[in-house]
């Protein structure tokens, strides 16, 4: 089976094929390598990093935006997004503090600097 | 009236990238002017990440972007004045701001324009139909949303496909809202191939081309829009016209370079890019101010604002340390294909590289660009594709520079 894959790792939007023959995927049109990772991965597992925002319980009208570390399986998006919806934090906030742990395999951590 | 060496409009990406580079350039006494309360610009708001690909080498979200370079602003000593606004800018340099800390006037050596861009809206696009709440640019939802914690709808059209607007409609979904659909009028999107994949496809938002809202409907509330197919004009076809329920109108249709105080000051402005006329520098035609990121021409990618802000910075320092460059320009024009080319000018004779970052007319397949001054070729390119929402650079040798008279062209030929 051939799949089109437009790369979503850099601006440059390459247009992907990836050819699966018994678990092995064949990468054609990729001008890196992360390109060739990305359609593999797309085929086998596709993940996606997933960011949001998270409510400061002590501060009026302020939210902290987060990230997961590392990508998640694209299946789990709404999932992983139903965890974050329920974390609150405490300002001050630090970028990489840890919010949520073990969120399919990885974390969720802040992305902004929140003072007291 | 007090007297700085530098002074920075704006404390975004472009203000503070600036900043840096000219006190890493020998210019200690700089400052830097903010209308909001913190630095950062509009990456505050832009919580999804891929930025700094290609400027750090990592994928970081907006606010850790703007945190490397707020970190190597306070590493430095350079003065910030927050929630103060630029209310006044002479040919002669000297700013006005107020706000927060009153009144303040300052006599600048040199002056960089880092104040970025704004959103079209509504009353620029003559939509017919009545005015109820729930219209918002998408630029604006974003902000009540990622910084304020607002929920601004549940059901979403969106208009216009510019990358503002298909994050949005991710970044809306993931909330829980069902975007009904996202129109846009041009036979293709505005925004990167990427956005289309991860922010569309990946949840079935449907993307309709040659699309637009024609009617809006609802008196407190927004009810609905009608949509409609152009034709090749862009004139609404009246059998395609359709009804869709909506609570929610992003309007995703285009961005205008801030440039109120650039035209105050009488600094001449570029009709395509609607920003400043730049020399290589980004020096505008004042000599002593400078102008980079978004209030210059609008990028797609940050890493490029940074890229632009550093040669705007350096500029400024080599205008305040040795009067900048004296020698002979030419200019630089777009040809076939070409919208335009930034910087319009070109000093020769510097002995640097200098790049051209151009934008394309329509989307195309496999080109060549070719870069000429008279017959000679100083440089060409080849690109898979190329795109107008996709911003080219083209490097054109230092050497190939020297002897030029002629205005530089740029020219697009498919292959």
């Amino acid at each position: 089976m051939i799949k089109n894959i437009t790369c979503i790792i850099c601006p440059k939007g390459c247009s992907l094929t990836a050819e699966i023959n018994e678990g092995i995927v064949c990468v054609n049109g990729n001008t890196c390598e992360r390109g060739k990772q990305y359609a593999t991965d797309e085929c086998l597992n596709p993940t996606r990093t997933v960011t949001s925002m998270v409510r400061v319980s002590n501060k009026c009208n302020c939210m902290v935006s987060v990230k997961t570390v590392k990508p998640i399986p694209k299946g789990k998006i709404f999932e992983t997004m139903e965890l974050i919806r329920g974390a609150e934090v405490c300002a001050p906030v630090s970028i990489g503090d840890v919010i949520l742990e073990d969120v399919f395999g990885t974390q969720v951590i802040a992305t902004k600097n929140i003072d007291r | 009236m007090i007297k700085h060496d530098l002074v920075i409009v704006g404390g975004g990406p472009a203000g503070m990238a600036a900043a840096v580079a000219a006190y890493d350039s020998g210019v200690k006494d700089v400052v830097i002017i903010d209308r909001d309360a913190s630095l950062g610009g509009i990456l505050q708001q832009c919580i999804h990440n891929g930025f700094g690909l290609h400027k750090l080498g990592e994928e970081l979200t907006g606010p850790e972007y703007a945190s490397v370079y707020e970190k190597k602003v306070r590493e430095r000593n350079i003065t910030i004045y927050n929630d103060m606004m630029v209310t006044c800018l002479t040919a002669d340099k000297i700013v006005t701001a107020q706000g927060s800390s009153g009144i303040l006037k300052i006599q600048a050596k040199a002056v960089i324009l880092a104040m970025g861009c704004r959103e079209r809206s509504r009353g620029a696009l003559n939509i017919c139909g009545t005015r109820p709440a729930g219209i918002y640019s998408a630029g604006t939802a974003q902000k009540l949303m990622n910084c304020e914690g607002y929920s601004v709808g549940k059901k979403v059209v969106i208009l216009g496909s510019g990358d503002i607007g298909l994050i949005m409609a991710r970044r809306m979904t993931l909330e829980g809202a069902k975007v009904e659909a996202v129109c846009e009028i041009m036979p293709y999107s505005g925004g990167l191939t990427r956005n289309i994949v991860q922010c569309l496809e990946d949840y079935n938002i449907p993307l309709y081309l040659s699309h637009t809202v024609a009617e809006i409907h609802g008196q407190k509330r927004l009810e609905g829009v009608t949509i409609a197919q152009v034709d090749e004009n862009r004139r609404i076809i009246e059998n395609t016209k359709r009804f869709i329920a909506c609570d929610t109108l992003l309007l995703s249709v285009g961005l205008i370079p801030e440039n109120e105080l650039t035209k105050e000051a009488g600094i001449p402005i570029d009709n395509i890019t609607n920003g400043a006329i730049v020399d290589e520098n980004r020096q505008t035609l004042v000599p002593g101010i400078f102008a980079c990121g978004n209030v210059l021409q609008v990028h797609d990618l940050v890493d490029y604002v940074s890229d632009e802000a550093e040669l705007a910075g350096n500029g400024a320092a080599q205008y305040i340390l040795n009067g900048g460059c004296k020698g002979d320009s030419v200019c630089t024009e777009a040809g076939n294909g070409v919208r335009y080319v930034l910087p319009q000018r070109v000093n020769t004779g510097t002995g640097k590289d200098v790049s051209l970052f151009l934008r394309v007319t329509k989307p195309y397949g496999k080109v060549r660009f070719t870069v000429k001054s008279s017959e000679n070729v100083l440089a060409k390119a080849v690109r898979i594709k190329a795109a107008p929402g996709e911003m080219e650079k083209i490097t054109i040798k230092a050497d190939l520079l020297n002897n030029i008279t002629e205005p530089i062209t740029v020219e697009l030929e498919e292959v």
